[in-house]
């Protein structure tokens, strides 16, 4: 992996409170910027799932990878190559918009229009980052009042 | 039984084994307070502030080998605490350390004396809580021990509410602790081990690299038989002096930035280095691109993180260093001691070329030869502390260490102030041994409020202040590399150190001889009180050799060549 590549580490924590500061605090601590982080319980379990999107060298993110093992509250932590990714996006637009061509443009990253209000429509659509990233690029004739991006989930293959 | 969470604490210090617990109370730790004036299983020791509470428990625990337990309020208890933290984090010395916080119902309202502790703690200690509710307090107390001293040992912090120490709950302290997420790996692969084994069977010129891990996990009686045992030389770092004893012949000495010349040309020679519980810190390597450049590496440590963190390892061992020590003595009939023969006595010779000495040049006296004279008169009788500068240098390189745990020092962070409560605590935990510290006349004003603490305790505590009325070591580099700029490092008004021991109730000498030198130092080993000792040694004295910062170990500046001695 060239340096400073884009890089995807799933963590495994138990659910309690600061525990995500402990987390951060290692990328902070070395000047790292998280490009994404999504956090959610696990079903049935007192643990939850962190997946963190960042760049940084081979050996930085190996040095993470170790001290995020040695925190106490971390079950397990995976540093993903092979996996399987995806990302929603929600986006506000003005209901006097072709909304037909949202709907078509949406299904194509599967999605759709979800909310109907007086003024504006939300479309969601949930497809692998970079193609979320293409999704917006083609949306944005359409005027999009609001963007927001849930962050990546992954799961290794 | 239902008890108060203030009862809680006293009675896991207890079940823990503790013995004695270093603290300054304050507002919201005063139910624990009230607890500890209650009970007489554990003394406590009223420190004057609260950095040298944490700083004397990291010395008890580094000389006894126990968790450290150090008490403290909220607010600025707490921060004046957090150098401690990070001092022992950095050395990674068990302590568990208690402090007070005010009421749950105020945490968030910028209430009196509010910080948040363990949001401050959290990136200088191995762990951290903060306690919500009395009922988790004995399990949360297991756990800050369990964690402090398994592992690679470290600080552990509990900060409790006010509340939550006069909260009554169920005290149970019988507790199987199942920790999912913390399995320290203690047992070293025997492929692995069986690996490196061979490797060193086969290197020409191994090299043992020995770090303070080893003392952490009391094996330097099993690394000074693993060592005899393969006649394999042995560098030792600042952390791990002690660990052979001075006069052994295949220890070289001390490496790195002001390691001996032989220690640091074996370590730029050698063709296998053998770390065991060593951190290549860059103290050590000097120059990392230069370092050890022929060498494969074989890296046993307790901490995975540590492994090829700096220098590749390419045979990492991930254990506690005694359990594999003890595994490869068991294969150590691979070795034959004959092979390296013509290894050790290049390393001889590089030790005759440039030995580690010093010039008795000055009207003033060197402070190398307080510091050998001391090692002659009371050698193993005495446990050494040391401040942080110039003098901390010439212990590590002059002192005839002779066995783990006599060596106390602040190797990682450097804290000026760490020595003379550090000493306390050393002398609480071994009373049966001379406790000396070796300090500089600008380090011990960072804690001399300590004398009180000696005085009050009855902690005979000989502080050797080498004084040469400058910050000596940053007017080292000012000198070396700024061009002799001696920024705010002359340190000539000063304290009359012999007045200020007195004013405490201490005794104080001033010396300039040889001779007034031993005299003092027979009257305070005899008079058994606390003691600052002011040695006026000479003021332009450098620690040599030197590595440069960022310099290559084989680049040393060197003692110039001079007949004397």
């Amino acid at each position: 992996m060239s340096e400073n590549a884009r890089r995807v580490i799933s963590v495994i924590v138990v659910n309690e409170a600061s525990v995500l500061s402990r987390v951060t605090d290692l990328f902070s601590g070395r000047g790292y910027n998280i490009t994404s982080l999504t956090v959610a319980p696990i079903p049935d379990s007192k643990y939850s799932r962190l997946t963190i999107v960042t760049s940084g060298s081979v050996r930085v993110m190996e040095q993470i990878t170790k001290q995020l093992h040695k925190l106490i509250p971390v079950l397990r932590v995976y540093e993903h190559e092979d996996m399987v990714e995806k990302e929603m996006a929600m986006v506000k637009f003005p209901i006097t918009e072709n909304l037909s061509d949202i709907n078509a443009i949406s299904e194509a990253y599967n999605g759709k229009i979800v909310n109907v209000g007086d003024n504006i429509v939300i479309a969601m659509v949930a497809d692998e980052p970079k193609r979320v990233d293409n999704y917006l690029n083609a949306i944005k004739r359409y005027n999009p009042k609001e963007i927001v991006r849930s962050g990546a989930v992954a799961l290794e293959r | 039984m239902q008890i108060s969470g203030a009862q809680m604490v006293i009675e896991a210090l207890i079940a823990e084994g503790v013995d004695t617990v270093f603290g300054y109370p304050g507002g919201a730790i005063m139910n624990v307070y009230d607890e500890i004036y209650k009970q007489d299983k554990f003394q406590h020791i009223l420190n004057r502030h609260e950095q040298a509470a944490v700083h004397a428990a990291e010395g008890y625990a580094k000389a006894s080998g126990k968790v450290g337990v150090a008490m403290i309020t909220s607010g600025p208890g707490f921060t004046n605490a957090v150098t401690g933290l990070a001092d022992a984090y950095m050395d990674s010395i068990p302590l568990v350390v208690i402090s007070g916080q005010v009421p749950m119902s105020l945490i968030g309202t910028d209430a009196f004396q509010e910080i948040d502790a363990v949001g401050i703690s959290r990136s200088c200690t191995k762990h951290n809580y903060l306690v919500t509710d009395a009922a988790d307090l004995p399990r949360i107390l297991k756990e800050a021990f369990y964690i402090a001293s398994s592992g690679r040992p470290g600080p552990v912090h509990v900060d409790i509410p006010k509340d939550v120490t006069a909260q009554i709950a169920e005290f149970n302290y019988d507790i199987d602790l199942n920790l999912e997420t913390y399995k320290p790996h203690v047992k070293g692969n025997p492929r692995q081990i069986k690996k490196a084994m061979e490797a060193i069977a086969k290197a020409k010129r191994p090299l043992f690299y020995l770090g303070g891990g080893i003392i952490n996990a009391n094996a330097a009686y099993d690394v000074r038989d693993f060592v005899h045992k393969t006649g394999i030389p042995a560098v030792e770092t600042f952390m791990a002096r002690g660990t052979l004893a001075h006069d052994d012949d295949l220890l070289i000495g001390m490496l790195g930035m002001h390691g001996s010349y032989a220690a640091n040309m074996a370590m730029s020679e050698t063709d296998l280095i053998i770390a065991l519980g060593a951190r290549f810190d860059d103290r050590v390597t000097g120059k990392l691109s230069e370092f050890a450049k022929n060498a494969e590496v074989i890296h046993v440590d307790i901490d995975p993180a540590s492994i090829s963190k700096l220098v590749n390892a390419d045979f990492p061992i991930v254990g506690d260093v005694k359990n594999v020590v003890l595994e490869m003595l068991e294969q150590v009939d691979k070795i034959d001691a004959e092979r390296y023969e013509s290894w050790r006595e290049t390393i001889n010779n590089f030790d005759e070329l440039h030995p580690l000495t010093y010039h008795e040049d000055s009207e003033r006296l060197k402070p190398q030869w307080v510091i050998e004279r001391v090692g002659e008169l009371l050698g193993d009788d005495a446990n050494i502390s040391t401040d942080v500068g110039q003098h901390q240098m010439w212990t590590a390189q002059f002192y005839p260490f002779s066995r783990p745990r006599q060596f106390i020092s602040s190797g990682g962070l450097g804290t000026m102030g760490f020595g003379f409560p550090a000493a306390l605590g050393v002398r609480a935990a071994s009373p049966d041994k001379i406790s000396i510290n070796f300090t500089g006349d600008g380090s011990i004003l960072m804690n001399c409020q300590e004398l009180m603490t000696a005085v009050e305790k009855k902690l005979p505590v000989i502080n050797i202040i080498l004084n040469n009325n400058f910050l000596g070591m940053v007017r080292q580099w000012q000198t070396l590399f700024y061009d002799k700029r001696h920024s705010e490092t002359d340190l000539s008004v000063q304290p009359d150190f012999v007045k200020l021991s007195e004013a405490f109730g201490g005794i104080g000498y001033r010396v300039r001889t040889k001779e007034e030198f031993d005299a003092a130092l027979k009257d305070a080993v005899e008079k058994g009180v606390v003691a600052f000792i002011e040695v006026l040694v000479e003021r332009f004295e450098n620690v040599m050799p030197m590595v440069p910062a960022g310099g290559s170990l084989f680049n040393m500046m060197l003692l110039e060549k001079k007949e004397s001695k």
